[in-house]
């Protein structure tokens, strides 16, 4: 399971949810690798799931995985709940 | 052998290295997690190095075609531009000035009320490169250099979240994330210009926005299409002779400035693929370490977190801190005289785009609508002129055509730069 989590610029904020599903991952028990970029290079890093805030959510669709688009990025209960939907999800196409 | 000790201590890239080497042994990771995360880390400085070389030679470009057009010295300022240029003369200083800086900040949330840890780590590097120049500059070295330098970033790691958590506790609606982005001065100041000129009743979320623009999200096509419009501009004013025969080599003046202009946005993007790496280890470890020893700190998080709050105040926000930018711009060249020459501080992309948005949903947080416009716009303006002041403290990169961009650093910068000269 390949997640890709993308912002603006691939620095910050993106780097920050990128730890917080990794801590969600394992708390869940499921294997998976987890990254972060910037938008431009979304697109050439192919992946299961593809993870953004809700102003930016729409430009990953279109790219081939599961898009999760968080209304708040802190909030980690939204996080494992729509992580453990689009998993299943995945889990449902393979 | 003290050779090869002092070589060690003094390559920035060996010296970031060993900090992540310390995160990743301090996290307790095993050999082989610990070599991967070091050598990347090492190979984060040497990427960034190679994209700066990109990007400065073009914005190098840029400047000489401002100069030769309009007779006037041209600046776009560049965060990412100005650190690539700055960390070949100043990489030692930076190193240092950011690992103990983290420690620093640290202890004043441990021992002081200011209960805040800042991790966007790019910001961190980028304000201990700035704290870098200016101290080298204003002549301090050594060990005297490294803890005035770590001293002031740990403490404005924990001041600028604190300064803007009033208004971020009313973005969020709740008390447990902060704020850490180094453009605190201008979100404060366009929420307080929200505050007194904005009508609270109507919020930009009450409206409907058109999202189309959302694609400027994505910094390397923001970048490319904006830089495209000035590159545009100076070459037609320096003309195809000039540039044909100066820059290009022979290739069409026109073509020139279109791929010069995206060589600009390319430089930028291997830039922070080389900061990505740099942090990647960096990073975890200080928000493990610094959260197990601060349990009650908040985490102070980068700009974005706020976005989603307001999607909205983000589009609106960045075109009327753009647009701020433009009208500075003017003002500065209707200010600059043969006499008494300044130099132009052109609207650059991202920090009206990504502090612009920011700016915006602040504004919005405490004057609705209206207040989101002039508050963004009044940010747009605040960094057209802050640069001025920061310019001339920082000694040859003074005179570079990018400089720092967003406000904080501006402000620390010209503080830090100015208290150093009054005292020596």
């Amino acid at each position: 399971m390949k997640i890709l989590v993308c912002c603006g610029s691939g620095l910050g904020s993106s780097f920050m949810m990128e730890m917080n599903i990794k801590k969600a991952l394992a708390e869940m028990g499921v294997e998976g690798e987890v990254s972060h970029c910037d938008l431009s290079s979304a697109a050439g890093n192919k992946s299961d799931i593809y993870v953004g805030t809700r102003d930016i959510a729409m430009e990953l669709t279109g790219l081939g995985g599961v898009v999760v688009s968080l209304s708040n990025m802190i909030d980690k209960e939204e996080m494992k709940e729509k992580l453990a939907a689009a998993i299943r999800e995945v889990q449902a196409k393979a | 052998m003290l050779k090869f000790i002092m070589d060690i201590l003094s390559v920035p890239a060996v010296l970031i290295g060993i900090v992540s080497f310390i995160g990743l042994v301090a996290q307790k990771k095993s050999t082989s997690d610990t070599i991967k995360g070091t050598i990347k880390t090492v190979m984060g400085v040497l990427v960034l190095s190679g994209g700066a070389g990109l990007a400065v030679g073009a914005i190098t470009h840029f400047g000489t075609m401002f100069q030769q057009g309009f007779g006037i010295t041209g600046v776009v300022p560049h965060n990412e531009a100005i650190v690539g240029m700055a960390l070949k003369e100043y990489g030692t200083q930076t190193a240092y000035i950011m690992a103990f800086g983290m420690v620093a900040n640290v202890l004043i949330a441990r021992f002081t009320p200011l209960k805040f840890i800042f991790l966007t780590g790019h910001h961190t590097l980028y304000m201990a490169c700035m704290i870098g120049i200016i101290l080298t500059v204003g002549g301090l070295t050594g060990i005297e250099m490294i803890a005035v330098g770590a001293v002031v970033l740990g403490f404005i790691m924990a001041l600028f979240p604190a300064i803007a958590h009033p208004v971020m506790k009313k973005i969020t609606g709740s008390d447990d994330v902060a704020f850490g982005h180094f453009g605190t001065v201008g979100y404060v100041f366009a929420a307080w210009i929200g505050k007194i000129a904005g009508n609270k009743a109507q919020t930009t979320e009450d409206i409907h926005f058109p999202q189309g623009l959302t694609f400027l999200r994505d910094s390397s096509i923001a970048i490319s299409l904006v830089m495209l419009v000035l590159f545009l501009i100076v070459a037609v004013a320096c003309g195809p002779l000039y540039v044909e025969t100066e820059l290009s080599g022979g290739q069409h003046f026109l073509v020139f400035a279109f791929l010069q202009a995206i060589t600009f946005a390319a430089g930028v993007y291997i830039i922070l693929a080389g900061v990505r790496l740099i942090l990647a280890e960096i990073v975890p470890a200080f928000t493990g370490i610094a959260t197990s020893l601060v349990p009650n700190a908040k985490p102070a998080i980068d700009c974005p977190v706020v976005y989603p709050y307001a999607p909205n105040a983000v589009l609106i926000g960045f075109l009327s801190s753009f647009v701020g930018g433009i009208l500075g711009m003017g003002i500065l060249l209707a200010l600059d005289t043969p006499v008494n020459p300044i130099p132009i501080i052109l609207p650059s992309v991202v920090p009206h785009f990504f502090c612009g948005a920011t700016a915006g949903v602040f504004a919005n947080a405490t004057g609705g609508l209206r207040g989101c416009v002039l508050g963004a716009m009044a940010h747009g303006l605040l960094i057209t002129f802050l640069p001025l002041l920061l310019m001339p403290v920082m000694g040859d990169l003074g005179f570079a055509n990018t400089t720092f961009s967003d406000a904080d650093f501006c402000v620390v910068g010209t503080i830090l730069g100015n208290v150093i000269g009054a005292l020596q």
